[in-house]
């Protein structure tokens, strides 16, 4: 009896779990990235099948854990049974065929279902008006290249709304400049892995405005916890505005020329680029309009001027392991270059 | 032969110091061929490095209770990460069914040793040996962060991460040497139970009247010797691309990191079924003892283990969904991963009828094997919800993953585990295991294990990935990821309850005598601990429970079995 009410604690904390916690999660600040609210054809696919598959796991999970617990309550060893053995059955030829039958008939229909979705995500022809966008994961930030558009950014990915009636999806080739990332934005689409020498492909139709979080999902080295994404969904007049803002060289600003020159002159300039200026460094993020991004160090920290002055004076402050040395610039120096950053509109 | 010890030259007169006999007993230790021996050290290293590798886990959690946290650092977090996944399946696992597997596969079948008893100890050695190379890393293993670091790659340790270019220093040279010499023990111990079992039956005992234990047994050791094999392969790569400038992994030199991925899968999937299978023999066994039932359908069961084994080797890239495979190979390695779901449901059915109509004693080995059952049960629908590809990729690396194989390792594997040693420690030691300690170890451990793994189901689905040592607070995962924290406390509390009960029960325990539990087997024939020799005459069975026909002349099973 003990088992069969622990089961039952168990079963009742798990559906408790179910009813409170995740349709909370599903519905509430948008900022949850969870698999379960999802606002892209990809990824409404996928929820559709998982639905299906619960209800037939979940069938399967109620007939043979309640046999299970049926068992050892009526067949458990009584005090006034009598002390022979009871009696001892082998097998059963028909019972075994049955249970045998059953699982493959089951697997059958769960493969034929899921092979649909399979084909009908992956397959999906690229529509004309489909965006290309190229990401390319590094140890440990994320860049974006938007090939026909001529844009290239970090971290923050602008995609436009898809519509039914005026489609236009984002398709991704994933690519890797060092080891193995996977591109994970739960709420647009499954994730995809981005490896070294093997261009992978993946597709996402945002059908509602709005920030989506997600970040890698692949062990790629110590900082693999704050390789973090985040996807801005804009209606398309935004995205074009976002586009010709992104296209423009960086603003010059005589006001901030000192931190310009130590950007340009310091190591700086030897990884980040800033169109515009001498510095063409690929190794580290596009900073050309830096102040266009709500976050630095690849949503590590918000990109604040205090933030800004932290991580130019030591990157481990908020990512310890980071491949960004320490600056070892004066204090000086360091306001002045986070003056000049802070104008990279 | 068996437990023939030699005097260490030198130092002995005819009474030997108090010292020197505790150092002759240790030697009689070291130089031991007897099986039963070797099968003790196998577990109890086993249980050794579960203490090691929970209380990583332990690390980990309290790192994982809070967002932001800064009990551990990024880089220890990773080697505790790495140390925890390959401890507890290579030190751990590995060892415990190999040290099982050497202790009763001769006693089942009523052999006296195993095939090759000095094999048998360089196949334990070679083990050991691999695991103190592997934790040696924590204080010589120089690396990028300077004196002193394990292995920081994960289990998997995925190309080109590991190449020199991002993992300089010596740390994954420990990793994947230790693999290697470990792997060695491995097959060793594999090739020794399948010519054990094969040709050291005693008179009678039909490869059919085999006890199911040794079945799995034999099936375990032939997966293992086709999967260890790749997983050797890719390591003397890895050696290779680290030192001679080899390139199968190495990306800037059109190297292919997908080939590691493939190799070390191919070891990597049906390596979860050595584990389980073994397992699943130990089920086999304590389920019918206390029903007090033959078990249901014997010849399904031999059917579905051999079934289990050829599956899982066809299965092994549902692991990788997420790389970008043509959808034909998704499809494929959905359907190949879903027709594991069938020999499977075979078991538990057959396990569930074995009960069906029995007198269930629920002692403390069949009170673990009950819930192996039922946690068995659900690893196997989580399972279903993986193979689902498109579904997989959401849930790929990601916590529902980490539930899913810790319902299959720990609430599958571990509660089989901790069923064998409250079955056999009797037989092993002479003495019972205390059932008081024994249910509040088990009670403890079950509530820890569902606080701590049902919950990780929900954190994948709420979009949290795997092996990353922190989290935002603003992602709706804190209140969750405090839970899983605190049910893995109540599980240490239940292992350190479990230690307590094996030093006090082997001092202190009630006399086990020869058949504790009136089961059927031929272990139970002989004394507790058995001798030297194992049995005082040969044993001739006529068949599958050969204790049971000699408790009931009137009604023998060899009339009645099919």
């Amino acid at each position: 009896m003990r088992a069969f009410s622990l089961i039952r604690c168990g079963l009742a904390f798990v559906s408790l779990a179910c009813a409170a916690g995740l349709p909370a999660a599903a519905q509430g600040p948008q900022t949850t990235p969870s698999t379960w609210a999802p606002v892209s054809t990809p990824a409404h696919e996928i929820y559709g099948l998982s639905l299906f598959v619960l209800l037939i796991t979940g069938a399967i999970f109620a007939v043979v854990a309640g046999l299970l617990v049926f068992v050892i309550i009526r067949f458990r060893e009584r005090e006034s049974d009598a002390k022979h053995e009871p009696a001892q059955i082998y097998g059963s030829v028909q019972v075994e065929l049955a249970w045998t039958v059953i699982p493959i008939l089951i697997v059958v229909v769960l493969f034929l279902t899921t092979a649909r979705i399979i084909f009908a995500i992956q397959d999906e022809p690229k529509p004309q008006s489909a965006l290309d966008v190229t990401v390319i994961g590094h140890q440990f930030w994320w860049e974006f290249r938007y090939p026909k558009l001529n844009v290239v950014t970090a971290n923050e990915l602008h995609v436009p709304l898809s519509t039914h009636r005026d489609p236009e999806p984002t398709y991704l080739r994933l690519l890797s400049a060092d080891v193995d990332h996977s591109f994970w934005v739960p709420q647009l689409a499954g994730k995809t892995d981005l490896i070294p020498n093997h261009p992978n492909e993946m597709w996402m139709d945002p059908q509602k405005p709005g920030l989506y979080l997600g970040q890698c999902a692949q062990f790629c080295g110590i900082e693999h916890a704050k390789m973090l994404i985040r996807v801005y969904v804009d209606t398309p007049q935004e995205f074009d505005e976002w586009v010709k803002e992104q296209q423009q060289p960086a603003v010059d600003d005589p006001a901030v020329a000192a931190g310009r020159h130590i950007f340009e002159s310091e190591a700086c300039a030897n990884c980040h680029t800033i169109l515009g200026t001498s510095a063409h460094g690929t190794f580290g993020p596009d900073l050309t309009h830096l102040m266009s991004r709500s976050t630095i160090a690849a949503g590590a920290a918000a990109n604040t001027p205090d933030n800004l002055r932290a991580w130019i004076h030591d990157p481990n402050t908020f990512k310890p392991g980071v491949l960004m040395p320490a600056m070892q610039l004066s204090d000086q120096e360091t306001n002045e270059v986070v003056a000049y950053l802070a104008t990279l509109h | 032969m068996a437990d023939q010890t030699y005097p260490i030259p030198g130092s002995f007169d005819a009474t030997p110091s108090r010292g020197a006999a505790m150092l002759e007993w240790l030697h009689s230790w070291v130089v031991t061929v007897d099986h039963k021996k070797l099968g003790i050290l196998y577990i109890l290293y086993a249980l050794v490095f579960l203490l090691v590798a929970g209380a990583e886990a332990m690390a980990i959690r309290i790192q994982l209770a809070v967002p932001h946290n800064h009990f551990l650092s990024p880089e220890l977090y990773n080697e505790f990460l790495t140390m925890h996944g390959t401890t507890m399946v290579f030190l751990v696992g590995m060892t415990i069914i190999f040290g099982f597997g050497n202790y009763l596969v001769p006693l089942m079948i009523g052999a006296r040793d195993m095939a090759f008893p000095r094999l048998n100890a360089f196949s334990f050695w070679m083990t050991a040996f691999g695991g103190l190379l592997l934790y040696y890393s924590f204080i010589g293993g120089f690396g990028l962060y300077g004196m002193g670091n394990a292995p920081d790659v994960t289990w998997w340790a995925y190309a080109p991460l590991t190449a020199k270019a991002f993992t300089p220093g010596h740390n994954t040279d420990y990793w994947a040497l230790a693999l290697i010499v470990m792997g060695f023990g491995t097959l060793g111990a594999a090739i020794n139970t399948l010519a054990t079992a094969f040709s050291m039956r005693c008179r009678g005992m039909t490869l059919l009247r085999m006890p199911l234990f040794v079945w799995l047994m034999v099936v375990t050791s032939g997966l293992t010797l086709i999967t260890i094999t790749p997983l050797t392969a890719a390591q003397v790569m890895l050696i290779l691309d680290r030192y001679l400038g080899a390139h199968f992994f190495d990306a800037q030199a059109g190297g292919a990191p997908i080939v590691w991925m493939h190799f070390f899968w191919i070891f990597g999937h049906p390596e979860v079924y050595v584990l389980i299978l073994p397992a699943f023999g130990i089920a086999s066994e304590i389920i019918p003892v206390f029903s007090r039932k033959a078990i249901f359908g014997y010849p399904a069961m031999v059917a579905a283990s051999v079934g289990i084994a050829f599956v899982s080797t066809t299965v092994w890239a549902h692991h990788m969904f997420t790389v970008g495979m043509t959808s034909v190979s998704n499809t494929f390695f959905v359907l190949s991963t879903m027709m594991v779901g069938v020999p499977t449901s075979i078991k538990i059915f057959n396990w569930i009828a074995t009960m069906w109509g029995g007198k269930i004693r629920f002692t403390t080995p069949m009170l673990f094997c009950i819930a192996f059952v039922f946690q068995f049960l659900c690893a196997g629908l989580t399972g279903i919800m993986l193979s689902i590809a498109p579904w997989d990729w959401q849930l790929h690396n990601s916590y529902f993953v980490i539930a899913h194989f810790h319902y299959t390792l720990t609430g599958s594997f571990v509660f089989c585990m901790f069923a064998a040693l409250y079955y056999w420690y009797p037989k092993m030691t002479g003495r019972m295991l205390s059932e008081k300690l024994g249910k509040w170890h088990f009670w403890l451990f079950l509530i820890g294990f569902h606080v701590t793994f049902d919950t990780m189901h929900f954190l994948g689905i709420l979009g949290m990935p795997r092996s990353i040592y922190t989290y935002e607070p603003d992602r709706g995962w804190t209140t969750l990821n405090s839970i899983v924290s605190a049910g893995a406390f109540i599980q240490a509390i239940a292992v350190l309850i479990l230690a307590w009960n094996l030093i006090s029960s082997y001092l202190h325990g009630e006399k086990a005598g020869n058949d504790p539990w009136d089961a059927w087997t031929l272990e139970w024939a002989t004394p507790s601990p058995p001798p030297a020799y194992n049995f005082a005459e040969d044993q001739v069975v006529r068949s599958r429970r050969p204790l049971w026909d000699l408790k009931h002349p009137n009604d023998p099973d060899w009339k009645y079995e099919r």
